[in-house]
């Protein structure tokens, strides 16, 4: 710790973790959505919509009322609409989860490009961040460690729905229906209700997740906001082997991949800068054909998941 | 057996149509919440895709590379895969042809066209063949890794149009390298339409006899129907899947050929407009059915000819025809449950 000028390669380290801190939010609170949804036996591809809707509807109440908390609320339940929406429509005998998502997908997305447009000029108030960094002297590791409100909800989620689902009666009843709709049928269960349940709260977290992308980073909303971010969760999950512990984990992976492209632009990388970009979806791809598998499903796989069978 | 063919045709002509009706109702009380008569908005849409000969011509230009990406999930999903890599694949037959264009200088124009067209059949067929290879060797899921690999290729296309690829000359926008002049292939005689629609009502119509009149194609559908029993039957399931897979990621690429030959010349992020996600859309309406792809394309075509026009004529945003596609693919999806209720559509036999 010599001296600021000196960091070098140590600098893009600290910028990664700390891009890490910041950018793993959403994929935190999208991937721990998507697992309580998951281990109920549903999959919603529609989180990239969710997470769009969220951002977006996020960014307009706290536009309108000045207060973003308020717009993180809003962006919350405009996730669980779409998630109730989508659990509805998976109720229906005969129709696929998958194709549903994607279709929530393009209809999220073009709701939330239509209903935006009057807030792509006026900025709002940001969500506050906390400086854990406040000891150091150095400014990269301060601004490192500039972490925001949310992401600290999101690590006390972590704990909080992994001791849930094991332990709580609501745990057993998702995990009960996630793993045999026959087996909780013949428990009393209503297996569409519960189902319907777990993609709604899914949703609503996907929706929180939105509204950090647009009301602290990066922190605008414009139609270029979301890159598939939701989409990787999805993929993310399958990784974290639909455990909120490591979901945790997999999402700071994500965050710091998605930020060594802006990182090594701090140190003059400039070249190839859309290649660092394709990162996270490289990195996704190639832990998803390494933890995939032909010969056994997944541990920790909820049986009932379309994509298992 | 013809019977209950014609019957399915009619069950799902029947219910498509039902759904158009409640997506075009629930659109227009949607427009009507934002203060737009819904009644203005349909004849709207009406004029901009079908009523003059322009718009026909530009409903058709829209449709032609729909039809190709669509036939990209539909041939897949025939044998029991959900390939949303359309856009990827669409992206890379795209760069492929702008690659093999600048090398083929020279060449004779006929040998050119159909040397560029094997190269984005190459380019969007290894794209999505490679996806059926994981997915049958390593278990890998089709739908996220197709997802993924379409923000790879826009990657690509990124960093090769930002610096290796790029034309200096062009300041406006970062665009590749343009294929020689005399490459480009123009408009079918008579109509002002380019002849990406040829080529995709012709994929569309082979494919059409590919799954209803050969072996091939009855054998992938058992596949689609139960891949144990195809086991059982001693089908090839591996080859046969990847081949799937190659045939329909063949046809998006093929798709980003004839925006290159035909239309721009060059490969941009003009290629990356969305061609591949209403690929999707149209291959689940028309029930994976290539003939019916053919008709949806020209439908879904129509919305997307007349979004222009909408926009400009109500003042609404650029994602008013998105939020109709995505409304009507809900309602699609959610219709899916109707199949087989109606006592009327099911043959004596059924």
């Amino acid at each position: 710790m010599e001296g600021a000028t000196q960091l070098g390669w140590w600098g893009v380290l600290i910028a990664v973790i700390g891009g890490a801190l910041r950018v793993s939010t959403p994929y935190l609170f999208v991937s721990l959505g998507e697992t309580l949804t998951e281990k109920g036996g549903r999959i919603n591809l529609g989180l990239e919509g969710i997470l769009m809707m969220g951002a977006m509807s996020g960014y307009g109440i706290a536009v309108l009322t000045g207060n973003p908390w308020f717009g993180v609320l809003v962006a919350g339940c405009a996730g669980a609409l779409l998630g109730l929406l989508h659990g509805l429509i998976c109720n229906l005998p005969r129709v696929n989860d998958t194709a549903v998502g994607i279709s929530l997908f393009i209809f999220g997305t073009g709701l939330a490009f239509f209903l935006g447009k009057p807030f792509i000029q006026p900025s709002a108030p940001r969500l506050p961040d906390i400086a854990l960094g406040a000891w150091s002297a150095l400014p990269q590791i301060r601004s490192a460690l500039q972490v925001n409100v949310l992401f600290i909800i999101g690590v006390i989620l972590v704990p909080v729905l992994s001791w849930s689902l094991k332990n709580t009666r609501w745990g057993m009843i998702l995990r009960t229906v996630g793993d045999s709709s026959d087996a909780a049928k013949a428990l009393g269960y209503h297996v569409n209700r519960v189902r319907t349940l777990g993609t709604m709260v899914g949703g609503f977290l996907a929706g929180i997740g939105g509204s950090f992308l647009s009301l602290y980073y990066p922190g605008t909303w414009n139609e270029g906001l979301s890159s598939g971010q939701g989409l990787m969760a999805v993929a993310l999950v399958i990784f974290a082997r639909w455990n909120p512990v490591y979901c945790f984990g997999v999402a700071l992976l994500f965050g710091g991949a998605t930020a060594l492209g802006p990182a090594l632009q701090t140190v003059g990388i400039t070249s190839n800068y859309y290649l660092y970009g394709a990162a996270p979806y490289f990195l996704t791809l190639v832990l998803l054909i390494h933890s995939s598998s032909t010969k056994h499903s997944l541990a920790g796989a909820p049986s009932e998941l379309s994509i298992n069978r | 057996m013809r019977g209950v063919v014609f019957q399915n045709a009619l069950e799902a002509v029947v219910i498509n149509t039902a759904a158009l009706l409640l997506t075009l109702v629930g659109f227009g009380i949607f427009v009507w919440m934002f203060g737009v008569d819904p009644f203005a908005v349909y004849r709207t849409l009406y004029l901009g895709a079908f009523e003059t000969r322009i718009s026909i011509e530009t409903t058709l230009t829209q449709a032609a590379p729909l039809m190709l990406t669509a036939l990209c999930t539909a041939i897949p999903a025939r044998a029991g895969l959900l390939i949303i890599g359309g856009e990827g694949a669409l992206v890379m037959g795209g760069l492929a042809t702008v690659l093999v264009g600048v090398l083929l200088d020279g060449v004779p124009f006929a040998l050119c066209v159909i040397l560029l067209g094997l190269a984005g059949m190459m380019g969007g067929g290894l794209w999505i063949g490679a996806v059926g290879a994981l997915r049958q060797y390593r278990g890998v899921n089709e739908i996220i890794a197709t997802l993924l690999m379409n923000y790879i290729a826009i990657a690509v296309l990124n960093h090769l149009v930002s610096g290796p690829i790029r034309d200096f000359t062009r300041v406006v926008k970062a665009a590749s390298w343009s294929i020689p002049e005399y490459m480009m292939v123009g408009t079918l005689p008579g109509i002002d339409v380019h002849w990406g629609l040829a080529v995709g009502v012709v994929a569309c119509l082979l494919l059409y006899i590919l799954m209803r009149r050969t072996t091939f194609g009855f054998a992938i559908d058992i596949l689609g129907g139960n891949q144990r029993a195809a086991q059982m039957a001693g089908l090839p399931i591996n080859q046969m899947v990847i081949t799937a897979c190659f045939i329909g990621g063949a046809c998006a690429g093929l798709a980003g050929t004839m925006e290159v030959i035909a239309v721009h010349g060059f490969a941009s992020d003009s290629l990356v407009v969305g061609f591949g996600y209403a690929g999707i859309l149209i291959a689940f309406l028309a029930r994976q059915n290539p003939f019916a792809v053919i008709l949806v394309a020209i439908l879904l075509g129509g919305i997307q000819a007349s979004g222009g026009l909408l926009q400009r004529r109500f003042d609404l945003p650029d994602a008013t025809t998105t939020v109709l596609q995505g409304m009507l693919f809900v309602v699609v999806l959610a219709s899916n449950t109707l199949y087989g209720r109606f006592r009327f559509f099911q043959g004596k036999d059924g």
